[in-house]
């Protein structure tokens, strides 16, 4: 059977004080974040903004894409459709084919991790270094980002210390981060300086300029995408916004969610290809048409990848990324990710406590614990739950739908754990392992009440 | 004002002091207080398993029971905002409507219905609140730290009218506990981790009761600490509302 996330989270957090550890880092850039936004009275406003125009953009996205398409080509950019991520990799690898190229740099894209596009390549005998300093060092150990973005959030100082001495060189033991950042940006730099293809992802797409923003801290994006004679930039289409003066709600949105920061150090716009270089566009479905469809999740697609809501997950926050499996994980991740593989990804709407502080985040007002409540019902309808839990819950129907069989198994049950309490306090009982049962009492509040409840009253 | 009681299965099952402190307090506020005698559960257990499909009997249930009265209340968040969000009855679509409208949270129908100002009461404890995100988030109890919008806590509002008590709040004020219904159980390794890390906050307050407005979440975090060992106690805002009144 396929491995799930409570069964990965139980191994996460067996180490607890490195469980702990990852909790208040993430806690930490959470509390960031509500500083930021408190900082702007207008918050709540901006808010409403970004899902107004999100709404509006995918009740109106064929229009928008069309725009963006004429746009784009009259500025010289060359545009691609991809109905999914085997299409998507395949237009890419055309264009490395095409071009004969050998020295590839990417910038950090989800939807490349989506659509698994490093694998492929390497499949083909193709090697794309990855130039985010996180991505860099999850690519060094063979790992998948485990936050959209903080790639390698779920690892300490000390262990980029040994990536970096196998992998660079660095000096055994020298946990200096001045040093070990130092170390990854000399490497890099050189990738940079020799890069043929620079790949990059894509923030916002804007349909009136045809031009498209990316967001980094690190400046990599812009240093491939200005060395390298080919630029390729990757977005799913649910990126597009139709001004560029929608920019001023999503920036301010954006990197006070993510990180707390009033923007990303480097938001650089893309319009045309500068004289000898290429520029391309791939615009990828993989599945979005499919979401856009059901309406109960259709604004799971207004998100803009902040991770507010991976960062304010008590969830997530004690069971690390890879617990969830996928490209894209925590609590948004919970409710994409079925429609890619419902079955595959069943597990993934139960991780959660439906606290609401996810919905309570979002920059762009996406209801994310109704949304994983509803998937809930659509994967049981679907019968992608667990025979025995399917038993389970017909027996509760049975038991609590009536009245009587209610009280006389309640009272049996009561009865029994006074009685012979090891029926119930043994290893069959999850909620017994590091829990004790309630102490049952011996009558119901209904046989004191009819008992006692008349003659309480004044 | 005539007021249905709803008393949750497991409050009813295992904590009926949480039930008989809530019919003693509104009834000594005044309230006529009927408790229907068939009641059994709101559904949310199948609900938030996924098998909404097969709460139709506990819907249909808990409608002949409670049709016809002006207020319902139950001291239960979690309940009553499953029953506000899912109760559906498609022969009495509108008895359902209506309990859905007319459904409190008790303390929520205490400061804003019957807009309680005092309360002769004494509770000379160190008490730390816990929040339920179903009552705070969910129905809106009290304000939340992601949102920037003014404070408030209608459960720290009528704890701060009870003599003697010292109320603390845990640093993350609204992190959640880990019950989450069935996830407790299907997620158990989060669950503890995510109640053993409410506690160890509260703890750092040196409190003696852990209070709120949600015995599901008492529930876990008692069971919590009695396999600690720990002397602090859990007890619903309904027993320190009513205690020597």
């Amino acid at each position: 059977m396929k491995t799930t996330h409570a069964a990965l989270a139980e191994k996460f957090i067996a180490d607890e004080p490195r469980t702990d550890w990852h909790d208040e880092t993430l806690w930490f850039v959470r509390e960031k974040r509500d500083k930021a936004a408190h900082g702007l009275p207008e918050w709540e406003q901006l808010r409403e903004w970004g899902s107004q125009i999100k709404n509006h953009t995918l009740s109106n996205l064929y229009n928008y894409l069309k725009e963006f398409e004429e746009k784009a080509v009259a500025n010289g950019i060359k545009v691609h459709w991809a109905a999914d991520g085997d299409e998507h990799n395949k237009i890419i690898h055309e264009i490395i084919r095409k071009h004969n190229i050998q020295k590839i740099v990417k910038s950090k894209s989800m939807l490349t991790e989506e659509c698994h596009l490093n694998e492929y390549l390497q499949e083909h005998g193709i090697e794309v270094v990855d130039t985010d300093l996180g991505e860099r060092i999850v690519q060094f150990r063979k790992e998948p980002p485990s936050h959209i973005v903080l790639p390698a959030i779920h690892l300490k100082k000390e262990d980029v210390s040994a990536t970096f001495h196998e992998h660079l060189g660095t000096e055994k033991g020298n946990n200096d981060p001045q040093y070990l950042t130092e170390a990854a940006r000399q490497h890099l730099r050189d990738k940079f300086v020799q890069s043929q293809l620079a790949i990059t992802g894509v923030n916002f797409a804007v349909a009136e300029t045809g031009g498209f923003v990316v967001c980094t801290n690190e400046g990599n994006a812009d240093m491939g995408a200005h060395t390298a004679p080919v630029h390729i930039a990757c977005m799913g289409f649910e990126k597009i916004i139709p001004k560029a003066e929608h920019l001023s709600v999503f920036l301010r949105l954006l990197a006070r969610s993510a990180t707390g920061q009033p923007i990303t150090t480097y938001s650089s716009h893309f319009h045309k290809p500068r004289p000898n270089q290429e520029m391309h566009i791939v615009l990828v479905d993989n599945g979005r048409s499919r979401q856009l469809g059901r309406e109960d999740f259709r604004n799971s697609l207004k998100c803009i990848r902040c991770a507010a809501c991976f960062n304010t997950c008590p969830v997530y926050r004690r069971s690390g990324g890879h617990s969830y499996h996928t490209a894209v994980a925590g609590p948004i991740g919970s409710i994409l990710n079925p429609n890619l593989d419902m079955k595959a990804n069943a597990d993934l709407p139960f991780a959660s406590t439906l606290c609401g502080s996810c919905t309570n985040v979002c920059p762009v007002k996406i209801n994310i614990h109704e949304q994983l409540w509803k998937w809930r019902q659509v994967i049981a309808a679907e019968g992608y739950v667990a025979t025995s839990k399917k038993i389970g819950m017909k027996g509760m129907d049975f038991l609590l739908s009536k009245p009587k069989v209610y009280r006389f198994a309640g009272k049996m049950g009561r009865w029994m754990i006074r009685i012979v309490p090891f029926v119930v306090n043994n290893k069959l009982n999850v909620w017994y392992k590091q829990r004790e049962m309630p102490e049952p009492p011996k009558e119901s509040f209904r046989d004191w009440y009819l008992k006692n409840g008349k003659t309480n009253k004044k | 004002m005539k007021v249905a009681l709803f008393i949750p299965c497991y409050i009813d099952q295992f904590y009926p002091q949480v039930g008989i402190a809530t019919l003693q307090l509104l009834e000594k506020l005044g309230c006529e207080v009927a408790f229907p005698l068939q009641q059994t559960c709101c559904g949310q257990p199948m609900a938030n398993s996924g098998f909404a499909s097969l709460s139709k009997g506990c819907d249909i249930n808990f409608v002949e029971n409670f049709s016809g009265f002006d207020y319902i209340v139950a001291p239960s968040g979690s309940c009553v905002l499953h029953v506000k969000e899912h109760l559906k009855d498609e022969s009495h679509p509108e008895e359902a409507k209506k309990i859905r409208n007319s459904i409190y949270e008790l303390t929520e129908f205490l400061t804003d219905v019957l807009k309680v100002e005092t309360i002769n009461t004494r509770f000379p404890h160190k008490v730390g609140l816990h929040n339920s995100c179903h009552g705070q988030r969910g129905l809106a109890l009290s304000s939340m730290t992601e949102r920037m919008l003014p404070e408030f806590s209608k459960p720290e509002q009528l704890l701060s009218m009870v003599k003697g008590i010292q109320l603390s709040k845990p640093k993350r004020n609204d992190e959640c506990c880990g019950f989450g219904g069935t996830f407790c159980v299907f997620e158990e390794a989060v669950s503890v981790k995510m109640g053993k890390d409410r506690i160890k906050e509260h703890d750092a307050n040196e409190i003696e009761y852990i209070t709120g407005g949600d015995t599901s979440c008492l529930m876990h975090l008692e069971g919590i600490l009695k396999r600690q060992g720990s002397k602090v106690k859990t007890i619903h805002i309904a027993e320190i509302l009513n205690s020597s009144l």
